[in-house]
């Protein structure tokens, strides 16, 4: 299989711009501003059906044309890399050891979308992904890569550096515009959208450091090639983070549209201490679990929409049989009641009520009522609140309740109480 | 009030932004890397520095678990207790700090060396169980591991 994403990955000193040049570097970023239009780079990315990598999978080419040209104000990029989503650790690769092929995708899209000032939002935690990546946006201003005039053309594009401070709602594209203007991660209303009314009133893309890395051998190799590598409207590979119970956790760069089977078993190295598959969660934590007899779905955004579950970010977590599904719930919610930014009362209250209803579950002291009335409070979280992360409490909680319901009742009957 | 050096720093970051609040959270970044917390006379100081009110630097500080409002030990442990790291022992880890430094989630030793922080997913699940120790990440943890840390370091 052809490599994308991790081409350069092996590479002695493969973060520095000495090897990204040696392996075509910036070629890509060259042919896009000296040979094509804003237009037809636009046009490459739609025929290549790249989506957006970072959880929702909206067609990128799409979400670039959408950046009104004729609005008169500046107009900007915004990478998101903060990457809060449990199970998911691909964008930290990136950074580490290719940080110039996402510069370079960067460059392309700002040409694509005519703007000139790009901000790389990184998780606070990710001081090595921070240090790594401010040298190579170094190497690349001091090198005619970045700033005035980039390459020789009349380009210009200047790339900051922003980092967060540990919020996993910030990942979520609005509250991450909130909070790289200074203010707490609040997700904003939709509409406006952040392509119209984004950061600092102006019109903004937002794309994850996956989808960017996507965009120069897109450009060197053209839409098509791209689309050929995945399966039917998702092109390319993706990058799976496989963790949990398996004996080779890790990054795995694979094309769109591989079972849930081969990866676990033919690339993560299968379930350790000869234990049996129980459940898997496909696309981080968010996404609702799968049972073992569910993993011969395809990994791509459609496929998984059609099971029930998602692919969100590409974080796969394994459960081995020793695993106790209540537990489980109730690890997930606690994550959940911990993440609410607080905005919106019933992700706020209902996240908490969850938490401790499983808790009670877990632990003892439950009364049977507890139990029931889980379906009720999970149902009035998903659809009222403001951005997405009430339904995915509501998805990834219900789908435990509901493909391991004889748990949930067994543990009532264990440890019910009877006050 | 910020040292010249200090004020050098901010005005770099600042001139970054469009806007002078977007640097808060950089700001913020490099006072506590300096002070070791962000004190309320340190968010006074933000506050005149970028023309916002205190309030909101008080708010940014609260929302943002990396900000700290008290000083951490020498040894910072921010241990994972999300579900890959759980799956795979991240409680017992947990447990096993309690019982050797005698303290329980976002407390510090008497003796200022060591702090703990129970957190959530750090973004390195391949390496569960996982934790943040000062800056540096360390994985496939084990009490073995733990305990020689902690005995270096005391």
């Amino acid at each position: 299989m052809e490599k994308v994403l991790t081409r350069n990955f092996g590479l002695e000193n493969s973060h520095r711009l000495e090897t990204y040049l040696k392996n075509k570097g910036y070629q890509a970023a060259r042919k896009a501003l000296t040979k094509m239009t804003g237009p037809q780079v636009i046009d490459e990315i739609k025929k290549s059906n790249l989506r957006g990598l970072g959880g929702a999978g909206f067609p990128t080419g799409m979400k670039w044309g959408f950046i009104p040209q004729a609005n008169p104000k500046p107009k900007y990029l915004v990478v998101n890399g903060d990457e809060g989503e449990p199970g998911t650790f691909k964008d930290k690769y990136i950074f580490e050891k290719d940080p110039h092929a996402l510069l370079e995708g960067i460059i392309i899209t700002c040409y694509a979308i005519a703007s000139h000032k790009a901000y790389v939002y990184v998780r606070g935690e990710y001081v090595k992904s921070m240090q790594t990546l401010q040298a190579a946006i170094d190497e690349a201003n001091s090198s005619g890569y970045l700033g005035k005039g980039i390459m020789g053309t009349t380009f210009d594009l200047d790339v900051v550096v922003h980092p967060g401070a540990g919020a996993y709602i910030c990942g979520e594209e609005t509250a991450l515009l909130e909070s790289l203007e200074g203010k707490k991660g609040f997700p904003r209303l939709k509409p406006p959208f952040p392509a119209v009314v984004g950061l600092f009133g102006c019109p903004t893309v937002i794309n994850n450091v996956e989808t960017l890395s996507c965009v120069g051998p897109i450009i060197a190799n053209g839409g098509e090639w791209f689309a050929k590598l995945g399966s039917p409207k998702n092109g390319g590979n993706r990058l799976f983070c496989v963790s949990g119970h398996v004996n080779k956790p890790g990054v795995y760069e694979l094309p769109n549209g591989i079972t849930l089977r081969a990866i676990i078993y033919e690339h993560a190295g299968g379930i350790p201490n000869g234990r049996k598959l129980k459940a898997v969660i496909p696309g981080g934590i968010s996404a609702p679990v799968l049972t073992a007899d569910e993993i011969d779905v395809k990994m791509d955004f459609d496929s998984l929409k059609a099971i029930g579950s998602m692919a969100g970010s590409g974080g796969i977590i394994v459960m081995d049989d020793t695993t106790d599904m209540v537990w489980a719930a109730m690890v997930a919610a606690r994550f959940f009641a911990h993440e609410s930014c607080g905005q919106c009362s019933p992700c706020r209250e209902g996240s908490g009520w969850v938490y401790n209803n499983l808790k009670k579950l877990y632990q003892g002291g439950a009364r049977p009522h507890d139990l029931a009335n889980l379906p009720g409070i999970i149902g009035n979280i998903g659809g009222n609140t403001i951005c997405a992360f009430g339904d995915a409490v509501t998805m990834s909680v219900g789908s435990y309740v509901s493909k391991f319901r004889e748990e949930f009742e067994n543990k009532i009957k264990e440890r019910v109480c009877r006050i | 009030m910020f040292t010249t050096d200090l004020l050098r720093q901010l005005d770099k970051i600042a001139g970054q932004y469009e806007q002078k609040q977007a640097a808060l959270l950089p700001v913020l970044h490099a006072i506590q890397e300096k002070e070791g917390l962000i004190s309320p006379e340190s968010e006074q100081d933000v506050s005149r520095y970028l023309g916002i009110p205190v309030v909101h630097v008080h708010e940014a500080v609260s929302f943002y678990h990396l900000f700290h409002q008290t000083k951490k030990g020498k040894c910072h442990f921010s241990v994972c207790q999300t579900t890959s790291c759980a799956l795979l022992g991240g409680e017992d880890i947990i447990e096993h700090l309690k019982t050797r430094l005698g303290i329980k989630s976002g407390e510090t030793t008497p003796d200022g060396k060591f702090s703990l922080s129970v957190v959530e997913c750090l973004g390195a699940c391949e390496l569960a169980p996982m934790m943040q120790y000062n800056k540096e990440y360390r994985g496939f943890l084990n009490k073995k591991k733990i305990d020689e840390l902690i005995d270096k370091n005391k």
